[in-house]
């Protein structure tokens, strides 16, 4: 608890720092990463995040020190060549996309191992610092890196903010954005160099292995939420911020557990929060949904059968009857006859069923929508009488009111369906 | 003089098995366009590898190579389950679980750190150089060779029966999956069974080339393969003959620079790949005139 309050209370002004500088970066890959997964290019981040370790190590070999300039140069370079590659291999050879980005993060991260393990034989005192690229140490972050990294995301959010129509364009509609004259190449390519930059800063904290997590997830759980393109980018900012102050404060009361896996951790569990649910798109929600639809055709199904007994001059039907009608269904017949006596569509007698006047109503709007859709099909669509009817038990319990109109209309209000039964309406009885 | 030739031979050997155990089963994940699938699976297993160490407390134990198998199984239950129920799409899928589940795995090993003695950087990157060291003694103390050599011989064996077995569902199913399914092929339990064996020749393969360097043996050959051939025997055959390759001239570059074997390897084989691409992609222009031809070509 002390800790906790030492840390979020921020009085030791290197906390407060690196706390800034964790969420520049959470929020510089969360907007690269959400563009690149809108673009379905969600992996190119992890070959790319892959493929900066050689970059890395030459630049530490380069400048015998961990300097970030050689080092963020070296990243960019391999970075850079990487995505060149993938998008060379992907025209020049048959090898589908996932193939090629799996080689590719494969052998730059292979060579990035030979180097790293020709540094550690030398010697050098520095190398030590090294190996947190591979799974990160915000806390380790010097103070003087931490400017050059945070100038640099928050380079690539100004970006990102300015030129955000022309990117939008990118990853939705680069075909239509060529087309009114946006240089889209050009757009590619200032594109994968912030994708480049952001996961060579993201590495400080994250490191190489788990960079994929920091520029896919935030991204894939926001688009949960929301659908418009601003607040989706807000949210997976917002994700990408919590998380990574949770995998800073971690590696802070824990010193030796790398930051990366607690941020990706919290992510991920953000990121399922999102998956089970988030309204509309979560799993839970659409189950939900589901399951009231599924209510919903069932009961509409008992009060067709229902009117049709009507229609063969029985006033309602016996439960057992209505039972043996839907077989594998018995349950849900007797829940769909439970609501309907409550809602007062029904009346129960000794087992007997008969529909009330607002059951009938019901009942008839349903047999109205079931028997003008068949009309439809078979006269504007030419589709035969015994044909039709299949559709017709799905559409009955869809066709809004506005559309009911409409097809009257244009069916110029008929009497008979196609097979000869009438179409009910509620005046009938007057 | 005569132990460094022996010691060069069995790392080279055992290399090769490990190659060609990979190789064999990258076909086939190439050809179902799951490579990166595999790839996850090689980081999702971590855990397991983890927990299995804890529980038996050897890298040996059976426990580790059982957990491994449970968690490459569980990776691609949590990737289908996140593609069909949670409609996230695949690439982002395959990113979100093996990142969540390598994470773990690397929190595990930070948390039991004093409890077992197994290094990240020895799953990481693994060390086939200490191979010659590391013998199997039977109970009467008598000393069978080299442990990794063994397991890499059973691996083999048992990916060459899984593969001699079932060869013409995988064939089907990796070509066109409902014609596999029309002729009543279970095409959901080979494409679990692939994932185990998979899975289970990360973990037998971990301790000699690392858990990431694995994906590079299961993914890079039967990527330079394809690039020659489209057979699937030939395809095969090459593969197998890539595999050797870099095992030797792997080891040979990595004696001579003084670095890591397993990263030779796949350095080696990423320049075999690469100079295949080149060469593969002027022959094809050279051979079929226009781009446009070539396109209809390999759609």
């Amino acid at each position: 608890m002390e800790d906790f309050l030492y840390f979020f209370s921020f009085q030791d002004s290197s906390i407060l720092f690196i706390v800034m500088g964790i969420t520049l970066l959470g929020i510089g890959s969360a907007y690269v990463g959400t563009f690149s997964f809108l673009d379905n290019k969600a992996l190119l981040g992890d070959a790319i995040s892959h493929a900066v370790l050689p970059g890395i190590c030459l630049g530490f070999i380069l400048a015998g020190e961990k300097n970030p300039f050689y080092i963020v140069g070296g990243a960019i370079f391999s970075g850079a060549l990487a995505t060149f590659l993938s998008s060379w291999l992907k025209e020049n050879t048959k090898l589908s996309e996932d193939s090629i980005i799996a080689v590719i993060l494969s052998v730059f991260f292979g060579f990035g191992i030979v180097l790293l393990t020709m540094i550690q034989k030398t010697g050098n005192p520095e190398m030590a610092g090294l190996n947190q690229f591979i799974f990160g140490n915000a806390i380790g972050i010097l103070e003087e890196d931490l400017w050059v990294y945070g100038s640099l995301s928050l380079l690539i959010i100004l970006t990102l903010s300015l030129l955000l129509k022309e990117f939008s364009l990118l990853v939705f509609n680069a075909e239509y954005g060529k087309a009114i004259g946006f240089p889209m190449k050009g757009i590619r390519v200032v594109f994968n160099i912030l994708m480049i930059l952001s996961v060579v800063i993201g590495i400080q904290a994250i490191g190489v292995v788990l960079m994929a997590a920091l520029l896919i997830t935030p991204g894939a759980a926001a688009r949960f939420w929301t659908d418009r393109l601003g607040t989706l980018l807000i949210l997976a900012a917002l994700f990408a911020i919590i998380s990574g102050i949770v995998g800073t404060y971690i590696s802070f009361i824990i010193p030796q557990m790398p930051t990366g896996p607690w941020v990706v951790v919290s992510l991920s569990t953000l990121a399922l929060i999102s998956f089970l649910f988030a309204p509309k798109k979560g799993v839970l929600f659409r189950f939900i949904s589901r399951q009231s639809y599924l209510k919903k055709t069932h009961k509409e199904h008992v009060l067709k059968s229902l009117y049709k007994a009507m229609e063969e001059q029985k006033s309602g039907l016996q439960i057992q009857e209505l039972l043996s009608m839907y077989p594998v269904h018995k349950t849900e017949t007797l829940k769909s006859i439970k609501t309907l006596y409550k809602t007062n569509q029904i009346t129960v007698k000794e087992g007997f069923i008969e529909l009330n006047e607002s059951g009938k109503k019901e009942a008839k709007r349903i047999v109205r929508l079931h028997r003008l859709w068949e009309l439809y099909l078979n006269e504007y669509m030419n589709i035969a009488p015994d044909h039709v009817h299949d559709s017709a038990e799905k559409l009955e319990h869809l066709i809004t009111p506005e559309l009911e109109e409409l097809l009257d209309n244009r069916l110029n209000y008929p009497m008979l369906d196609p097979h000869q039964e009438n179409i009910p309406r509620d005046h009938d009885d007057h | 003089m005569m132990t460094i030739d022996t010691n060069a031979f069995l790392i080279i050997f055992t290399a090769s098995l490990i190659a060609i155990s990979c190789g064999l089963l990258g076909v086939f994940m190439m050809l179902r366009k799951m490579s990166m699938t595999g790839d996850a699976i090689s980081h999702a297993v971590l855990p397991g590898i983890v927990i299995g160490f804890f529980i038996s407390g050897t890298q040996r134990g059976i426990e580790v190579i059982i957990g491994a198998g449970l968690l490459g199984i569980l990776a691609t239950l949590i990737i289908d389950w996140l593609r069909k129920k949670a409609k996230v799409q695949l690439d982002a899928s395959i990113g979100i679980t093996f990142t969540l589940l390598f994470a773990i795995g690397i929190i595990l090993i930070n948390m039991l750190a004093y409890k077992v003695d197994l290094d990240q950087e020895c799953v990481l990157y693994g060390e086939i150089a200490y191979l010659p060291i590391d013998l199997w003694i039977t109970k009467s103390g008598f000393s069978m060779g080299p442990r990794i050599t063994w397991l890499a011989i059973l691996n083999l064996l048992l990916v060459i029966t899984f593969i001699w077995l079932l060869f013409k569902e995988l064939k089907l199913t990796s070509f066109d999956e409902s014609f596999g399914i029309v002729l009543g092929i279970p095409a959901g339990a080979i494409n679990l069974a692939l994932m185990s064996m998979v899975s289970y020749t990360t973990v037998s393969s971990f301790e000699a080339v690392g858990a990431i360097l694995v994906v590079a043996l299961l993914v890079v050959p039967p990527a330079t393969a394809f690039l020659w051939t489209k057979q699937i025997k030939s395809l095969i055959k090459l593969t197998i003959g890539i595999g050797i390759g870099i095992s030797v001239i792997g080891y040979y570059l990595a004696f001579w620079l003084d670095s890591s074997i397993a990263g030779m390897m796949v350095s080696v084989a990423g320049f075999v790949f690469l100079t295949s691409a080149v060469l593969t992609s002027k022959k094809s222009k050279f051979k079929f005139g226009t781009q446009s031809k070539e396109e209809a070509f390999s759609s």
